[in-house]
């Protein structure tokens, strides 16, 4: 019996790692300590009223940006660890299997556990404000695809400590993703954490397009919204048709995997090239699904630190329109090296080359923007300047990348690595901090640190160039990603160890704005304005933070920066729109209902993983319960009344 | 993908007697379109998957040879025809006529069942001939497929009879009426994925 | 309906193509002319960036015609990106600076202009110049996917030599057809003849890279690529495996060695009468995963090549039966299994083998 258990044991947790060892008792360390604090203090009911049956986009917003934050900080740690491994030739820190799970999972946590929940933040914190709404149009969705996504991810990360990572790659590529090549768990865990999570993003994707197209404040018509709002609309466009691929592509494998079909198997038909096919549809729209509510934070922030109106709007739409059409005619530049012949490299290689002009011309219009302005530079606009010569530089590569026949040395070697992580990082992760910096003060109603701000930028900055300006030479080298070491003879030596250097100085970076957000909050600098930065768009118009019901009563629109000319029309001594009178706000019910649901998903995918029908089908079960209860629960919502409306406003200065 | 559209109208409602409710009930109308969107690229990537393995038998049985005609013509049949009825418990519906609307429902939900019974019926046979999901790359992409539809059709049925439940207790009311108008959508939608199914998998199949 | 897009698309760019070369002095002359300047600007480059490194930078640094055409490329591809980023950068810097806020000298400070939002001429500036340039980059791009296409023989006096290449789980396996031996991890050939490589896979995916004589193919199971390439000059070249296989794919390292052909012939003698003979089993033995070190075989069993094909080939056929019909010579495999590439239906297949046919008759 007790050797049965230890069987069962060795199998079950990964064991024989002293990383891993370490990573486990850490683990537990901190969620005694959680649970600790939470009943010392008597939090539970808080957490549960308060934050995890919350409808509210801006709690769901904050929960979205503190897990992604949390998965950077995991993401960061693999890629430490992976240049650690890499600094010295023949290091012996990690061996090949480690490396190639630690590749894996930095891969699918950064892109899709990092990058696309802190978009998701950003366009709940703002998106509803930005536009004049009260919420989403749909918050109880909203708080379902939060809790799928988070149940999504933390299936994904328990397969670091209980039966083990993937390690075919971020994208799993079969065969070696198939039970032939892949027999352990590690690729099951992939499969059904994305799988999860995806549910929960194309989710998003619906109700930010609807949220959009029909909760904005009247007056504001499509032409007058502001551009971080059409990048999120392009975005969750490009959402929902790329999604459901991933949604097939994963489900396919998943069924070759467990009931032995054949859609990607080497043997009885299958064809591996096809799963390539696949997922890079889905794939190459998903880097435009995370970069283009980038180019609307920049454009934001271009405008508002320039005081000066946004240059060339109509082309700034119509170029982020473009770009979400083109990324479905590309995917094949992933592959040109597979062999499908001039005609078809040539189509992809031009197709990929047309992205570059609408992309060339966003950046002309910031730069634009900024010419005649009164430029100021707080972290935000210092992360807007920082992005826009890495994000040039990282765009010319990928011209470079996309002559077909040039690609054939450039592919999968450290140029493409470098590449990618130029515009990822350039152009995502520094454009997600710009929105953070620029939003913060909005969300929780006081500022950061200026000053420790413009120490993690500089650092991240400065690290970024040191980490991946020497990838470029590795890839020109012949250094091919993903290798595990190398041998003295190579001569990679010095520039590896260059990149490693910089990849701690980005870490430290990221130290420096966890000490940004504790030294903040502890030397709190109110923000009483609720316009901290002269801000155009309505978010700035109501107090930070924004009351539950965000606006007291729904704002007129009759122009672009509605808030801005607003201002201007007050400082010239006229009259302030009148507002209407105040009446009771309809607001939705919180609900329980989308944590247990996905907590069931998370059952049923931890079944499905281990092949355990009896705890598969139970949480599928209670999926479907869940869904049924709540189509039967009719008393949904309530209204706010006028005196707790004039309650709250008067609280947070505002006359009513 | 079924959960989410499901979800999509299982949203927070009641109060009718409120102004805005319409809004609101119209803002999860447009949803559930876009999420019919979201599907039709669920189904287009399974129908390509289907078309590029179809003829990866691996040496094993092909589709020409096991399809059995008459029995995918009564599924067709039948469906077609549960569309046609859920179109009439529209019908009852805008007349206000809550026993019709509720008749209707369980004759469309009848055939559905029957349907999938077919279904069912025909795959285990398959199974018998020696025409399993893992017999060839064909055979993977046929289950697949035909499969995804089933289940969509099962999921709607779950739904619908919880749809006739909410009838039976509440009425014909802007929320229920809107969960009808849905449900109804939605099962139009599968009755034409299942017409491409019939001509790509089955016709062309046999042909 | 996007998805069924990829069939389509890639069917039309499968057919073999053996166009004929035509070359006008005007062009070469251009060429040249080009690959003196990308050394000028790489070697400066290199010297700035770090001195000594630039015979490190294979890439730049090519030994066959195949790379020194894609080096051309890469620097007429760069030169076209660096005339929209010097510009840009210079503009960037150019702006923040002029028109950052300073609040004492307001009378003096740049123009502030807060409404100035639109100007049709200045954005058609910035639509035109993107779009000039990327159209000369595609029409050199293009032009040179038909001229590379790695699967186009080259043109050159010398009969190409062949040389079937399988990546294995962890290592490579080289079978010289015509010379009857094989080796693993190691690759010889004699330069200034041109080399045919056939390519195929016994394991997951892998790609086979010799920078300096030009760039990769991916190897995959049940397909035979193909990659033509030549050394311009005797020497040692590093080539790997590109493509991420699993667990010890980063050993998959190899040297490619171009030699005389006096001295390749020597090493072909002396490998057939020192080394092993490559038995069937001896096959099995080495394509199961491990790493290995470099190994010379003296014969290699017969078909062994087109048995790793076919072993996953047949199914990817689509009905497998029309093959048969065909009978089935080396030449037709190559057309059929590199037409087998995803997408294609048996009808379609079909009619790709006659082409291919036709093509080769």
């Amino acid at each position: 019996m007790l050797d049965n258990i230890k069987d069962f044991a060795s199998d079950f947790f990964v064991t024989g790692d002293p990383l891993i060892y370490g990573a486990d008792v850490a683990i537990v360390l901190t969620m005694i300590a959680v649970v600790t604090a939470l009943t010392y203090f008597k939090k539970w009911k808080w957490l549960w009223q308060d934050w995890i049956t919350s409808v509210d986009h801006k709690k769901i917003g904050i929960m979205y940006v503190i897990a992604s934050l949390l998965m950077l900080f995991r993401g960061g740690m693999d890629a430490l660890l992976m240049r650690t491994q890499l600094a010295v030739p023949n290091m012996e820190f990690l061996s090949p299997e480690h490396y190639n799970a630690i590749f894996t999972t930095h891969g699918v946590i950064m892109i899709l556990f990092m990058a696309m929940p802190l978009m998701f933040g950003l366009f709940n914190l703002v998106i509803p404000l930005q536009i004049g709404a009260r919420d989403v149009a749909y918050p109880f969705l909203n708080s379902l695809s939060f809790w799928l996504f988070f149940f999504g991810a933390m299936l994904f990360n328990v397969s670091f400590v209980i039966g083990g990572s993937p390690d075919a790659g971020w994208l799993s590529y079969p065969p070696l993703s198939e039970l032939s090549h892949s027999p352990g768990v590690g690729q099951d865990f992939y499969i059904w954490g994305i799988q999860i999570s995806g549910i929960g993003s194309l989710m998003t994707g619906i109700n930010f397009i609807v949220t959009i197209l029909k909760m904005r404040a009247p007056g504001m018509k499509l032409m007058k919204m502001p551009m971080f709002t059409w990048s999120v609309l392009s975005s969750c466009l490009t959402i929902i048709l790329a999604f459901p691929i991933l949604t097939v592509t994963l489900a396919l494998l998943f069924i070759d995997r467990y009931l032995g079909a054949h859609f990607f198997t080497l043997d009885s038909g299958g064809n591996p090239m096809m799963y390539i096919n696949l997922i890079w549809m889905w794939g190459h729209p998903e880097v435009y699904i995370v970069v283009l509510p980038a180019f609307g934070i920049f454009s934001e922030i271009a405008a508002t630190f320039s005081k000066k109106r946004l240059f060339g709007y109509k082309s700034m739409v119509f170029a982020l329109m473009s770009i979400s059409l083109f990324s479905f005619f590309t995917w094949a530049h992933h592959f040109f090296t597979m062999g499908s012949g001039a005609d078809v490299n040539a189509f992809f290689a031009i197709t990929t080359m047309l992205i570059a002009i609408p992309t060339g011309v966003k950046v002309f219009n910031w730069l634009f923007t900024m010419f005649r302005g009164k430029l100021s530079f707080p972290t935000p606009m210092m992360w807007m300047l920082g992005f826009i010569p890495c994000f040039v530089v990282g765009g010319m590569t990928g011209v470079l990348l996309s002559v077909a026949p040039a690609d054939f040395q450039f592919h999968n070697s450290y140029f493409l690595i470098a590449h990618f992580h130029q515009v990822l990082i350039g152009g995502v992760a520094f454009g997600y901090f710009a929105g953070l910096y620029y939003w913060w003060p909005k969300v929780f109603g006081f500022k950061l640190n200026e000053k420790i701000g413009k120490w993690a930028f500089w650092l991240w900055n400065i690290g970024f160039y040191v980490c991946f300006m020497p990838q470029y030479f590795l890839g020109l080298m012949g250094m091919t990603r993903r290798v595990s070491s190398y041998g003295w003879d190579k001569g990679w030596y010095e520039l590896n160890l260059t990149s490693t250097i910089g990849g701690f100085l980005m870490g430290i970076g990221f130290l420096f704005q966890v000490w940004q957000i504790l030294h903040s909050i502890k030397f709190m600098e109110k923000d009483t304005t609720g316009d901290p930065w002269g801000g155009r768009t309505l978010e700035w118009s109501i107090p930070s933070p924004a009351p539950m019901y965000n606006f007291a009563t729904v704002p007129r629109v009759s122009e672009k920066d509605a808030w801005w000319e607003e201002k201007q029309r007050i400082a010239q001594g006229l009259a302030p729109t009148p507002k209407p009178q105040l009446e009771p706000i309809h607001m939705p019910k919180n609900s329980g209902i989308p944590f247990i649901m996905s907590a069931c998903f998370f059952v049923a995918g931890f079944g499905f993983v281990f092949d355990w029908l009896w705890m598969a089908i139970p949480g599928l079960v209670g999926v479907a319960a869940c869904m049924l209860y709540h189509s039967f629960n009719y008393n949904t919502d309530y209204y706010i009344p006028v005196d707790e409306i004039k309650r709250t406003e008067a609280a947070a200065g505002r006359a009513v | 993908m079924a959960q989410s559209g499901n979800h999509s109208v299982a949203n927070p409602a009641g109060h009718d007697e409120h102004e805005g409710h319409h809004d609101l009930e119209a803002l999860r109308m447009m949803g559930f379109w876009i999420f019919l969107i979201t599907d039709c690229i669920l189904f287009g990537t399974l129908f390509a998957t289907y078309v590029v393995l179809h003829n990866n038998t691996a040496g094993g049985p092909t589709g020409a040879e096991l399809f059995e005609m008459p029995g995918v013509i009564a599924e067709t049949f039948i469906l077609l025809t549960s569309s046609f009825t859920s179109g009439l418990a529209v019908l009852s519906m805008n007349r206000g006529d809550r026993k019709g609307l509720i008749g209707w429902l369980i004759v469309t939900a009848l055939l559905g069942a029957s349907f999938i019974t077919l279904e069912i019926t025909e795959f285990v046979k398959l199974v018998h001939e020696g025409a399993a999901i893992s017999t060839s790359g064909s055979w993977s992409a046929f289950y697949t497929l035909v499969g995804t539809h089933g289940l969509h059709v099962s999921v709607g049925l779950v739904w619908m009879i919880s749809i006739m439940l909410q009838l039976g207790r509440h009425g014909i009311t802007s929320v229920t009426r809107r969960k009808v108008n849905i449900i109804s959508l939605y099962w139009h939608f599968l009755d034409v994925v299942w017409i491409f199914v019939f001509t790509i998998v089955y016709m062309m199949g046999v042909m | 309906m996007l998805s069924m897009a990829p069939s389509g698309i890639m069917l039309t760019g499968r057919r073999c193509r053996v166009m004929a070369r035509s070359k006008k002095m005007g062009e070469m002359e251009m060429v040249k002319g080009l690959r003196r300047l990308a050394t000028v600007l790489s070697l400066t480059a290199m010297a700035v960036l770090m001195t000594g490194c630039s015979d490190k930078l294979v890439v730049l640094n090519p030994k066959g015609e195949i790379g020194k055409q894609q080096l051309d490329l890469i620097v007429i591809s760069s030169l076209l990106c660096l005339v929209v980023l010097v510009p840009v950068l210079v503009l960037t810097f150019y702006i923040v600076w002029r028109y950052r806020h300073k609040p004492g000298q307001s009378a003096k400070s740049a123009k502030y202009d807060p409404t100035w939002e639109h100007s049709t001429k200045l954005e058609a500036i910035w639509w035109g110049i993107p779009i000039v340039i990327i159209a000369i980059l595609a029409v050199v791009t293009v032009k040179y996917s038909y001229k590379l296409e790695p699967s186009k023989p080259l043109e050159h006096e010398a009969k190409p030599i062949v040389i079937q290449v399988t990546s294995l789980d962890w290592k490579w396996l080289f079978q010289y057809p015509e010379q009857g031996i094989a080796s693993v991890n190691y690759l010889q050939f004699p330069d200034n003849v041109p080399i045919e490589f056939r390519l195929t896979s016994d394991a997951p995916m892998n790609s086979f890279w010799i920078p300096q004589l030009g760039g990769q193919i991916y190897t995959m199971s049940g397909m035979e690529m193909k990659l033509n390439l030549i050394a311009d000059e005797p020497g040692s070249y590093m080539g790997m495996g590109a493509n991420f296989s699993g667990k010890d794919f980063g050993k998959m390292n190899f040297t490619a060695k171009a030699t005389s052909q006096e001295e390749f012939d020597d090493w072909v003698k002396q490998v057939k009468g020192s080394s092993p003979a490559l038995t069937k089993e001896g096959y099995e033995q080495l394509a199961l995963p491990g790493v290995s070190e470099v190994e010379t075989f003296s014969s290699i069993p017969e078909g062994l090549f087109e048995q790793i094909v076919h072993k996953y080939g047949e199914h990817q056929h689509g009905s497998g039966s029309s093959e048969h019909q065909h009978g089935s010579n080396t030449e037709h495999a190559a057309s059929g299994t590199s037409g087998s590439m995803d997408g294609m239906t048996a009808e379609e297949m079909e009619a790709m083998n006659h082409e291919g046919h036709a093509n080769h008759e």
